[in-house]
Parts: structure tokens; sequence; C-alpha cells
């Protein structure tokens, strides 16, 4: 997005957790600051120094290790640096699919996903990787290899530290293997794009589909009038599922399951019942997967269309269901005329994509969003980042979220894991994040 | 005037597709199937003219066994006022749905029948020709524009041909073959699925019709194109010269 320069002068790509050891331990032993690196999609400005540190990224290590199919979901193994994409590929052929994705997949590393646990469309049917995931390998800011790589199900022996450095985006150490549940790839997959009135009607929706189509949903995902607006303006090959009007709120709900008829039947029946109770205004139903991706594609397109549009402040919050809008309403109230204020997000997670595009970056808008955003937040006990992580641009807002004595546990435990270390002189750079929390 | 649409049933355009081990045809178990993509723009086409005022009904017909129903569903779901379901157990070639099309034709008497200019899984290209020459009837294909004059009862087609563009006026009764920039075809909404659950479905067999299915194709064997080779990088002029002689034989 650009936001974010930093001026290292060297960016190493290990090509093995061997490498990536003995270059952790160099740098340990000189004293010099590191940043992890993987596909560089993040949004928080996690992967670029801040300084001059050392790039360590991991993109030359991309081979996958194993896949087992024989347990009822597959069970893969591979290096940190594989391409989340191309992941998706080879499990296709395999008849399984990754419990994770995300509009940058074609970039995305598995690794970096696991640092930052990645949320992403399917969450709300697959859970996150704090579930899916089943071990990993990491390397330590002294070299030391921390191999947690285990493919059981279950295990409860000792405390599970994999789970620390699932989201804990390198301030613990560098993920170079992992090893990660794939759901059985199921053959029904039906979506529908529909219009609502009113944020209420959203809501309700939501609950439905949750109790009628339960089993079967797979994705819940909203946009508003404004974020409609702007894709439609701004993205190739889109066209307005619902012309010629632009709606409030549109709906995306996908199910996925088995049966190809009984699925279609219950969404069918589900989604005429919610045009007649007033639910749904209108709505489409993709009758072949070329649709299908058209729909995804107006969603996904989302984050591209905001950069084609000019500057965009990016915002993402896990609010209480009932008040999400209200903060994109009083938001625009805010701001005024100055900007746009498009929302989207995973509905179906309570999960709010708040951006605001400008023409150009504007302290002067900024100072108009920030700490409002946060406080109101705070306010009503969300999340200042639901899923994209603290990176620089959040890590001295996590009192936001995280009350003080949670932030001073997570500190002391982070310099608990160094000073055990033998041979730890020095930080790394994402661990410096923690001590930014520590000066907010 | 009616407009009789033929609508084929195959496999997801979006599918990756797997040969059988034994190499008699395609897999189709729990694959994604749909309407024939240039079937799709027919219909659309079709329901622009009725929307226009130029036609009076839309009858979209579909021929195999019972899952054709549901891709007769989407086409009922789009527009289509009725539709014709003619029930066959297995696999059709061009001339006998010509032949079917034809009795059809002879019933229903349209004054238009368009289909896509050929199907995704066969790449036949030769349903919508041989219909018209066996209902004697001016044919128009590869359409990428169609203006009807209702007066002067003839259609004018733009045809995307090798050369380029060439412009056809046929009278009505006429074929028409529908390819890919004729037009962007509408999503099914839900107040027209809503709508296509009471629309008839009519269904007949060949034998009512009194159409003999006897093919003189049979289909041998189905092979996977062979695998685009790695390239090889050469070391030195002589080497390249070298294997454009004695491997490539092009020089």
């Amino acid at each position: 997005m650009g936001k974010y320069r930093g001026s290292s002068k060297l960016l190493l790509q290990p090509k093995n957790t061997e490498e990536v050891s003995q270059i952790l331990k160099y740098c340990n032993s000189r004293c010099l600051a590191v940043v992890p690196q993987g596909g560089n999609t993040g949004l928080v400005g996690g992967s670029v120094p801040v300084f001059d540190e050392v790039i360590i990224n991991v993109g030359l290590m991309r081979n996958i290790l194993s896949f087992d199919k024989v347990i009822v979901s597959g069970v893969l193994v591979c290096e940190a640096g594989c391409i989340l994409e191309n992941l998706i590929s080879f499990l296709d052929d395999e008849g399984f699919i990754m419990p994770l994705d995300l509009g940058a997949k074609g970039s995305c590393q598995i690794g970096g996903n696991v640092s930052t646990n990645a949320g992403g469309l399917r969450l709300l049917r697959y859970g996150s990787l704090h579930g899916s995931v089943l071990g990993l390998e990491a390397v330590l800011a002294n070299g030391t290899v921390l191999d947690m790589l285990g493919t059981l199900r279950k295990d409860n022996t000792g405390y599970d530290l994999k789970h620390l450095f699932i989201g804990s985006e390198g301030s613990l150490g560098i993920v170079t293997k992992v090893s990660i549940l794939t759901p059985p790839k199921l053959s029904s997959v039906n979506i529908a794009f529909l219009a609502c009135e009113d944020y209420t009607s959203c809501q309700k929706l939501l609950l439905e589909a949750k109790k009628k189509l339960g089993g079967i949903l797979s994705a819940f995902e909203f946009l508003d009038s404004d974020a409609m607006s702007l894709v439609l303006k701004h993205l190739d090959g889109v066209r307005n599922p619902l012309p010629p009007s632009i709606h409030n709120f549109y709906i995306l709900i996908e199910t996925t399951g088995s049966n190809e008829t009984f699925d279609k039947e219950n969404l069918e029946a589900f989604l005429l019942h919610s045009v007649e109770s007033g639910l749904v205004a209108n709505g489409v139903l993709a009758q072949d997967i070329n649709q299908a991706s058209s729909f995804w594609h107006i969603r996904e397109g989302l984050p591209e269309a905001l950069m084609k549009a000019g500057a965009v402040y990016k915002y993402d919050l896990s609010l209480p269901l009932e008040k999400m809008y209200d903060l994109v309403e009083e938001m625009r109230v805010q701001i005024g005329p100055a900007a746009k204020v498009v929302a989207y997000g995973h509905l179906g997670d309570g999960n709010l994509h708040l951006n605001i595009s400008a023409p150009a970056y504007d302290d002067n808008i900024l100072a108009k969003i920030e700490p409002f955003v946060y406080e109101w937040t705070s306010k009503n006990r969300g999340s200042i980042s639901a899923e994209h992580g603290l990176g620089l641009m959040k890590a001295a807002k996590i009192h936001y979220s995280k009350s003080p004595e949670t932030v001073r546990l997570m500190i002391d435990f982070d310099y608990c894991v160094f000073e055990l270390l033998p041979d730890t002189s020095c930080l790394d750079d994402n661990h410096s994040i923690i001590c930014l929390c520590l000066s907010a | 005037m009616k407009i009789m649409v033929a609508i084929k049933r195959v496999i997801d355009y979006a599918v990756k597709i797997r040969v059988k081990p034994d190499k008699s045809g395609v897999e189709t178990n729990n694959v994604k199937m749909s309407m024939n993509p240039f079937c799709e723009i027919a219909l659309e086409e079709a329901l622009r003219i009725k929307e226009s005022g130029l036609a009076s009904e839309v009858i979209a017909v579909s021929m195999g066994p019972t899952q054709v129903v549901d891709t007769i569903r989407t086409g009922l779901a789009m527009g289509a006022d009725r539709a014709i379901h003619v029930d066959y157990p297995g696999t059709l070639y061009p001339l006998s749905v010509a032949k079917i099309l034809k009795a059809l034709v002879e019933i229903e008497k349209p004054g238009l029948i368009f289909l896509g200019k050929q199907a995704i899984d066969d790449d036949c290209n030769q349903t919508g020709q041989m219909i018209a020459g066996l209902l004697k009837w001016p044919q128009g294909t590869f359409a990428s524009k169609v203006v009807l004059d209702k007066e002067k009862q003839t259609a004018v087609v733009d045809r995307e041909v090798d050369g380029g563009l060439e412009t056809l006026c046929l009278d009505l009764p006429a074929v028409i073959t529908a390819d890919l920039r004729l037009n962007q075809p509408r999503y099914a909404t839900l107040p027209n699925i809503m709508k296509a659950k009471s629309k008839v479905i009519k269904k007949l067999t060949p034998e009512d019709l009194k159409v003999e299915i006897k093919s003189d194709i049979e289909v041998v064997k189905v092979t996977e194109p062979p695998k685009r080779k790695a390239g090889v990088l050469v070391s030195s002029v002589d080497e390249l010269i070298d294997k454009l002689k004695n491997e490539a034989r092009v020089v």
C-alpha cells in the first residue's frame, strides 16, 4: 500500500531451516536486528523493516514435505515459504482444501499466515488456524530450532507452545515448517449474492443462515453501497449482479456440502423464504462456477479497488454484531466530505473491514479517524485488529483491546523466553513490537 | 413468433477435466455440471428479443437423462416461458439432436431456433447447421450480433468468421447459433427462480416424436493430450543448431 518504507541493506533468502538457524545465530551474536518476511502481503507493516534490519525472507523454502490422506481430514506438512494458492492447487488434485482462503492467496505464504493467525473467508466454516495447525517448526532468536512439528490430532503433553507462535507475528521466532489439517474438498458449492435494505436485515439474515443452513454454510460476507460503487468503478471485468441500482447492503452467502441437489434445494428454500419475509430485497444465485467466481471477485477485489481509488486508511475490527455498522455511520459523520468511508467484511465472524478512501494521504483526515476509531472500538470491547495483527501500525495501540495486566504478562513472558535461552543477547525486530507496547 | 432454444447440460467450463482410467471417456462422477456457455448466450439473446416485443414466447429444449432437468430449470430461472425435456438415457450425437429438434419444430412451429455454436464437451459445432439442413431453413452461425425486422420477417446476423465479420440477411424462419461476443447472459434472480418453479416442463421421448436414434459414430478411445515438455537451455549456438537439425528437424 506504500505506507511503510524501511531502509534495509540486506535481504537473505535461506533455503532450509539450518540456514535460518545459522543466520539468526550470527545476527544474535552481532546484535543485528532482523525482520522475518514471507509473501509481504501484510497490512500492518509487520514485514517491512523499521530501519535497516536484515530481512530474512523464507520465500525459497517452498517444498511440500508430505501429505497424508488416510485420516478423514488430510494432514499436510510443508515449508513456511509455500504460497497459499500453490498449496490449494496441490490439494485440489488430491481432493482436499486448505482450511483458510484469502484474497492475497496468490502471494501470501503459509509461514506468514500462521505467524499472523490469518483469518480469511472460510473461518466461519473451518475455524481459525489455532484449530487447524497441528504443529510447527520455528527457529528462535539465538538460532535454536524448536521442533513442534507434530501431525497428531490430539496431544495433551504439557503446554501447547505452538499456539504462542501462531499469531505472534514473528516476535518469538521464525516459523520454518507447518503441519496443517486439510478438510476434504466437497463437491457441491453454491453461492448467492443478495441485496438488503438495512443493516438490521443483514444481522437477522446471518442468524437465520446459521440456523437454517448451519452445516453447509461456508462463508457469509457483506459489503455496503459505497464498497459496491467503488468496485464497479475501479475493478476490471466486474458487473453489478443486481442492476440497475446500487443497494444499501450486499451479502454473499456460500454453502459447501456433498449433495448438490439437496444443498441447492436447501439454499433456494432459505433464500426464497428470506425474500418473502422481507429480509432480502433481491438476489441472484450462481448457476455455474464462472458466475460464482464473479461474485467472489467483487468481494475479494475490494482491497485492489481501494488501492486504485487513491490513498486508503484500513482498519480491521472485531465488534459486537449489533453495533458494527453504527461505527461506520459515525465515522462518516466524523470525516465529512473529505473522504469516502467504505465498509465490508466477514460479517459471519463479527469482523469489519473499515476503509477510508481519500484522494491522497492527509494528516487532517488521519486526525479525524484516529484515535476515534480505536476509542470507539475499545468502548464497545471490540478488537482493534481482528485478523490483520499489530505489526508496526498498531503495536502501540494494543491497550485499546487488552488490559494492562495482560500486556504486562505478554512482555514478561517474552523476556522470559529470551532470558532463558543461552546466548540471547539481542532481540529481533518483531520482538520490539512488544517493547513498543510497553512504551504505550 | 415463438423462439425455440436448444440447451445442453455439460461439465462446467471451469472444471479440470480428468480422463477415465479405462480411456472410454471423461470422468463425470461427482463433477459439477452446468449449462453450456454458448447455449446460455443463445438463451439470453432469445430472451432479449422477446423483451423487445419481437417474440411472444421462449421455449427451452434439452435432451438427455433426468439430470438434464436441472439445466432446464436454470433456463426457466433465466426467463424462458416453458420447456421441453426429451428423455433419453444415452449419448446423443448432433444428427440425432437435429432430428429430434426437427420433430419438435413441426409441433411448435417457432419462427427462430437459437443454439450455441458448439458444446464445450464435444466441440462438434454441427447441430445448428444440421437442423438448418433438415428443415431447409437459412442459417446464421457464429452470430455476434442479431437484429430482427418484424415487418420484413428477416434477421440480420453478423457472423464471426476467420477473415473478420460477415453480415448476412436471413429470411425467417431461420436457425442462428450464438458465439461468445453476442451478449453477456443475465444471472438467475431469486424472483425468477421462484417463478420458474411453476413453469411447465413437458416430457417427451424420441419414440413419442417418431425419431429413431441410431448413431453412426462410436467413441473408440479418449486420451489426454500429450503433456507439454519442459524447455531445454542450450549452452551454445552450435548446440542449438544441432538440436534444430537433429531433434526438432526443422532445419
